[in-house]
């Protein structure tokens, strides 16, 4: 076992190792990011004026559906599953994954997956068009033919997600250092280890929700058609049983990457080590209890509709939790700004930012108003993008020196932060303007008083697609030609066995385990 | 910074800044640069705008207290300004009160959401009920009990939208025929849709409610004061989602009620056309425009339909084939189970007829075949 | 926590990506195949997955058997199972909640006083034999309900009434397979082979019978998937588990023919193990098949 990498495709191709493994999660999950990332493009573009100026209608709703579904199944879940590939097994000093062969199967279904979804765009009838929450009947009886496609391909992809969770898991518990015990447990572990057990749960809902729509579409079943005594909400009930939950799978270990970044730059241990797995296990719970506020308008009972409120207004407090909790172990710390640092900065402020928009969305009577307008678009990019996205660049920087032994240049970082903060807000701040004046998402073409904020909205992406483009040149310079680091700390701050390991780190690492006092 | 960040830093800012600045002079300018929600004008757009407010500003509160601890010790305890680190990393009351603070926060906010919720949800004692039902991509209104129903579509003409004309005012926020509503009286919506789900969102109401295939959802409006409102499709329904506005006349009530004996003297004469009989010629051109505006939303206005989902009116075996009857067919009773839907209920006999005469004949289709209103009403009796 | 200090990880291995392209040309081939397509990229795809499994699973426990697995390795294996029967339990879950949803609360709404502008005539029943689709468009009906339902029909047909029989087998098979699992603990290896063979034979007699149901309430009593929400959710839920008692089976199967070649003893027979787990498990989604769909009716 001490022999280093097989030479040539097969590496990749046929690889059971943990750190390959991840390697080629992070570079499939990039790939994704710039095709999501390109589809939102062509949406901001057609939407910088009014009128239909370079796609038609019909195509919009495509690009709507496919750069919702790419960015959240295809880049941000598979990058933290990278992260975590990587990261697991050198944080709690194990010498691969559980179940390596597993692992490798999880990954290589991804491109089929996403291959099989992004050929639809070229069929006839062309992509899924219902949007990326695929409510039926749109998606099923409204459907274009190539819906079918869609449906096998989230099949296989649930199925990696199912497997790459079950490896998580049996890793996490299975395979620590004597002395690791769980509440010694790095952070981002801990959250791993929640979000793995989150998509066992919902990844199999996912999976009935689509199986009912293939058979309502091919088989004459009635689930979600009122003639035979089905009802079109309970795909709504089912999707969102998945989708809330999924957006924690999304945000717990960006929350984790969080907690080992800010302790490291501000030279202090983390605050509140266990109220932050608490709260992060609250999260979790509260997450499969609050589904329906996403269908305050479907014409719920007025019961349901306050207990999902009053719900979903609690998760804010275990998130209050963690907020205060990173800004405590800033506090009265020996502070310095390295990229990873300022993203993760970045991070909690827009987070929270998103956070408040997402408890004023939760107030019910209000939603009234938000709901489905650019207000909520607004609430989710500020978690997911300035959420998930800041904080995996974030990971990237802070580790990349680590895997490669190969230092980044932080002056272009610090300007690539800068453009991406900027092009962010520019980006999405305005959003909030165009949904509470009444500008409904999901829109190819808007009425003139929306003609403004969209112009800017649209000027702030290309400025944040560049920005990515600048992250892409950085990452290929620092592994190609940065500046060698040796120290295994890398940074002043850092703890953790991750860092005892030598830079860059070796092919197999803790062959024999450690020792955790 | 370093100074070539500070250049890109200039380099990026100066359009959205020069864009900001230079903001045209225009009659409506501080509509076009809304930042919040309308006030509306009905006692729920207003609770509800009351609400949206109060928790705005608890948001801004938190927030900056929370950042102005973060910005705090980012200046303060800098190490470049010479701090060291301290090496606590617990506190029992610490943590108890930044979690019953928040919680406590949140009750607040909780009391008058309940209250306005009740507020939305009162559908009782209506004066009017009104039956809005969304199909692909319009709404129907039907006033329950007076015998008037009318469909009400967009009538910004396919020209602005493709930018071969200029735009006009209400771009996108005008429709064939609005709905009316009389001023202060409370009025109960019937929501429903034929097809997909569709969603009914009128802002200044502080209205929004899906309309859900199969299922009546209720909600209701006040108005306070007469004029014209606009609204949108909030649910994506399929391509025409942006393109099925809704427009609300709201009229003192002498004025709606002269509106709605107005209109039903218009229906009864609908009525008596079906019995004329029209020529060739006439039925075409009226066909030509019923179609590009009922039909050519899916079919296309060149009759071609988009491959794989709307299917082509030219020389299928429907539109030119020998029974007329598989032709009404599909156009009055649509085709269950897509998104053809039955036009039967949705256009008046002369409508129907006069469509069906000009798929029949136009691009190149030449079946020579004249269907009139009556053949229409015979079919539908038929049944 | 780990107290091995050699782990053993695999080398290089050509499997998982046969898997995956077996699982793509699958997703693929049947895209195409449910919608007129023909099954051939199906059937490749299919194909090529069985024979990846098989080599996979005899690579597993030829590995074993050589004594290659670590105490934690195997530990591994059993938290992999473990949680694969909770992601099944999770998969079942939809299906008994929608079941809940359309009958305690779409259902109702439906019949109630403001959809009679859409149903007038509707009647909130269950099970639903007549659907709001009957009832509006009478002979056009796409979704005409069923002639008759598949409730407890009465003590007099006690006997006749095959979900009674099938529960019968299932809970009874879940003992054998006990008796099974006890028996190799002991290590005797007669009485495992015998007892699991008997529970292989309960399974398969459970599949027939469930055939035997299907074709029943397809030619008989015009109960089919089409027929409406009743229907509908009635052959999803024992459709579903249907496909997992033959999965069930057919892992039995294979540890049967493990037993007759030796394999397992008192120490290690997890593979034996993990397919019983997984026939406890189908054994209990019966158990609420049983009350929800057919007694509860
Ligand atoms: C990473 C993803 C992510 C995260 C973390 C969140 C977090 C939250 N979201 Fe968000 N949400 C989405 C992704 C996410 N959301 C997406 C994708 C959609 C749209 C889906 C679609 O329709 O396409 C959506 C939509 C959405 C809706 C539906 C809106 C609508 O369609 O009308 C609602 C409604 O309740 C909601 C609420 C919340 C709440 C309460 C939180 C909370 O978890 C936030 C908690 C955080 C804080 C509150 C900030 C920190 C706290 C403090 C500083 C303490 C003090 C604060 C108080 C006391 C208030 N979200
Ligand atoms: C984590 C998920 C995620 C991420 C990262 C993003 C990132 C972005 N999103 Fe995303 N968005 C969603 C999740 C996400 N989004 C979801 C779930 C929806 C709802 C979908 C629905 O309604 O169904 C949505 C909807 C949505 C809308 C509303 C569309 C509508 O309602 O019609 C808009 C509009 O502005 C938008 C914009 C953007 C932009 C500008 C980015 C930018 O951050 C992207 C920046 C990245 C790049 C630009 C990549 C760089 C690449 C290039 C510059 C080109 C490279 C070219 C080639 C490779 C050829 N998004
Ligand atoms: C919302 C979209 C939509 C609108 C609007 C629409 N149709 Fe259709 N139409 C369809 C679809 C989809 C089909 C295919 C139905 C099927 O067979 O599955 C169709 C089929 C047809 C057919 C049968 C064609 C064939 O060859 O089978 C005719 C005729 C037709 N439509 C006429 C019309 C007329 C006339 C109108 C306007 C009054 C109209 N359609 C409006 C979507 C639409
Ligand atoms: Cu109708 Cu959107
Ligand atoms: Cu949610």
């Amino acid at each position: 076992m001490a022999h280093g990498p097989a030479k040539g495709i097969g590496r990749w191709l046929f690889t059971t190792n943990h750190k390959d493994i991840g390697t080629l999660y992070l570079w499939f999950s990039f790939a994704m990011f710039l095709l999501g990332g390109f589809f939102a493009m062509v949406i901001r573009a057609e939407l910088f004026e009014p009128g239909m100026q370079i796609i038609k209608p019909e195509f919009f709703n495509q690009m709507t559906t496919m750069h919702g579904l790419v960015m959240v199944f295809g880049a941000i879940m598979p990058a933290f599953v990278g992260l975590a590939n990587w990261m697991i097994p050198m944080m709690i000093g194990a010498p691969d994954m559980a179940l390596p062969r597993m692992n490798n199967l999880s990954f290589w279904i991804l491109p089929f997956a996403f291959t099989l979804l992004a050929s639809t765009l070229f069929m006839e009838g062309g992509a899924p068009n219902f949007g990326w929450t695929f409510y039926a009947p749109l998606s099923t009886t409204y459907a274009p033919d190539t819906v079918n496609y869609f449906i096998f391909a989230m099949h296989i992809m649930g199925a990696s997600s199912i497997m790459g969770s079950i490896n998580i898991i049996a890793t996490i518990l299975n395979m620590r250092a004597p002395g690791m015990t769980l509440m010694k447990m790095p952070m981002f572990v801990w959250t791993w280890l929640i979000t793995a057990f989150l998509l066992i749960a919902v990844m199999p809902v996912l999976a009935g929700a689509v199986t009912m729509m293939l058979m309502d579409i091919n088989f004459g079943t009635s689930f979600f058609n009122a003639a035979g005594g089905g009802d079109p909400v309970l795909f709504q009930h089912v999707f969102w049983f998945f989708g809330h939950p999924e957006v924690y799978i999304i945000i717990l270990p960006a929350f984790g990457v969080i907690s080992h970044i800010i302790p490291t730059f501000s030279r202090k241990p983390l605050f509140g080590y266990s109220s932050m797995v608490y709260a992060t296990a609250s999260i979790a719970f509260l997450s499969f209890i609050v589904w329906a506020h996403h269908m305050f308008l479907v014409g719920m009972p007025i019961g349901g509709e306050l207990y999902f409120m009053y719900a979903t207004m609690l998760i804010a407090v275990p998130t209050a939790a963690k907020v205060f909790n990173w800004i405590s172990t800033m506090f009265r710390g020996s502070l310095t700004f390295e990229t990873p640092m300022l993203f993760a900065i970045a991070f909690v402020i827009l987070f929270t930012i998103g956070g408040l928009t997402g408890v004023m969305v939760a107030i019910a009577p209000a939603d009234v108003q938000y709901h489905d307008s650019y207000f909520v678009v607004a609430h989710f990019h500020y978690v997911m993008v300035a959420g998930a996205v800041f904080s995996g660049t974030a990971a990237v920087y802070y580790w990349l020196p680590k895997w490669c032994g190969n230092m980044y240049n932080e002056s272009m970082a610090k300007v690539q932060f800068w453009v991406s903060f900027i092009g962010f807000n520019v980006t999405f701040f305005p959003q909030h303007f165009l949904g509470l004046a009444g500008m409904p998402r999901r829109y190819a073409d808007y009425a003139l008083q929306f003609s403004d904020w969209n112009m800017v909205s649209s000027i702030g992406a290309f400025t944040y697609g560049a920005s990515q483009l600048l992250f892409l040149y950085i990452v290929i310079q620092a592994i190609k030609s940065g500046k060698p680091v040796r120290d295994p700390k890398v940074w002043e701050g850092a703890e953790g066995l991750e860092w005892t390991l030598p830079t860059p780190v070796p092919y197999h690492t803790f062959s024999t385990p450690p020792e955790v006092k | 910074m370093s100074r070539r960040a500070t250049m890109l830093f200039a380099l990026v800012l100066a359009p959205v800044m020069s864009l900001a600045l230079s903001g045209k002079v225009l009659a409506e300018e501080a509509q076009r640069w809304a930042v919040n929600m309308p006030r509306g004008v009905t006692p729920v757009s207003n609770a509800i705008y009351d609400i949206h407010m109060i928790v705005f500003w608890i948001c801004v509160v938190i927030g900056v207290v929370v950042f102005g601890v973060m910005f705090y010790s980012m200046y303060a305890h800098r190490k470049s300004r010479g701090a060291v680190a301290a090496n606590f990393h617990e506190n029992t009351t610490a943590e108890v009160v930044w979690t019953v603070i928040p919680a406590l926060i949140l009750i607040v906010m909780a009391i008058p959401a309940t209250s306005t919720l009740l507020d939305v949800y009162d559908t009782s004692e209506a004066e009017i009920d009104i039956k809005v039902t969304g199909y692909q991509w319009k709404w129907q209104y039907e006033y329950l009990g007076e015998d008037v129903a009318y469909v009400s579509e967009l009538a910004t003409p396919e020209s602005e939208i493709y930018n071969t004309a200029p735009k006009g005012q209400y771009y996108l926020q005008e429709v064939s025929e609005p709905l009316v509503l009389p001023v202060k009286t409370k009025v109960r919506f019937l929501i429903t849709a034929k097809d997909v789900i569709h969603s009914w969102w009128v802002p200044d109401f502080g209205v929004k409610r899906d309309a859900i295939p199969g299922y009546v959802n209720e909600t209701w409006a006040y108005v306070n004061e007469p004029g014209v409102y606009r609204g949108e499709c909030a649910e994506l329904c399929g391509k025409g989602h942006p393109f099925m506005p809704i427009v609300v006349n709201v009229l003192e009530k002498e004025a709606y009620n002269s509106w709605l004996a107005e209109k039903k003297t218009e229906v009864a004469a609908i009525r008596e056309l079906t019995k004329k009989t029209f020529t060739k010629d006439e039925l075409m051109a009226q066909g030509e425009e019923a179609y590009n505006r009922s039909c050519s939303g899916c079919h296309m206005v060149n009759g071609e339909g988009i491959p794989g989902v709307f299917p082509s009116m030219i020389g299928s075996t429907v539109t030119t084939g020998d029974t007329i009857n598989k032709h009404l067919d599909v156009v009055v009773n649509g085709v269950a189970g897509s998104a053809m839907q039955a036009f039967g209920g949705q256009l008046s006999e002369v409508d129907l007829a006069a469509i069906i005469t000009y798929e029949r004949n136009a691009w190149g289709n030449d079946t020579g075949d004249v269907v009139q209103p009556i053949d229409v009403l015979k079919f539908k009796q038929g049944q | 926590m780990s107290t091995e200090s050699n782990y053993y990880v695999p080398e290089q291995s050509r499997l998982p990506i046969m898997a995956a392209t077996g699982l793509g040309f699958i997703a693929y081939g049947a895209g195409s195949w449910v919608q007129g397509g023909n099954a051939m990229f199906f059937l490749a795809g299919a194909l090529i997955l069985a024979f990846t499994l098989y080599t996979w699973f005899s690579l597993v426990i030829k590995e074993n058997m050589a004594g290659m697995n670590s105490d934690q390795l195997k530990r591994s294996y059993v938290w992999g199972m473990g949680w694969f029967i909770f992601s099944e339990v999770m998969f079942f879950a939809v299906f008994f909640g929608s079941l809940y949803y359309v009958r305690n609360l779409a259902l109702p709404w439906l019949g109630n006083e403001t959809n009679t502008l859409l149903w007038d005539g509707f009647e909130a029943a269950w099970p639903l034999m007549t659907t709001p689709d009957m009832v509006a468009n009478g002979e056009a009906a796409q979704f005409v309900g069923p002639a008759e339902n598949m409730s407890f029909p009465g003590w007099g047909k006690l006997f006749s009434w095959l979900p009674l029989w099938n529960t019968i087998i299932l809970m009874s098979s879940s003992v054998t397979v006990h008796i099974a699992h006890t028996a190799i603990k002991n290590n005797n290896r007669g009485k495992f082979n015998l007892w699991l063979g008997i529970t292989v034979a309960l399974g398969a007699i459970f599949l027939v019978l469930q055939v035997v149901e299907y074709m029943h309430a397809y030619q008989h009593m015009g109960l089919t998937l089409e027929t409406g929400i009743y229907g509908t959710t009635f052959f999803m839920l024992t459709g579903f588990h249907g496909a997992h008692v033959t999965m069930g089976t057919i892992m039995l199967l294979i540890q049967f023919l493990r037993g007759l070649k030796g394999h397992f003893n008192a120490e290690d027979q997890f593979g034996f193990e993990a397919a019983s787990w997984y026939w406890h498990f189908v054994d209990v989604v019966w158990v609420g098949l049983f009350i929800f769909v057919y007694i509860l009716a």
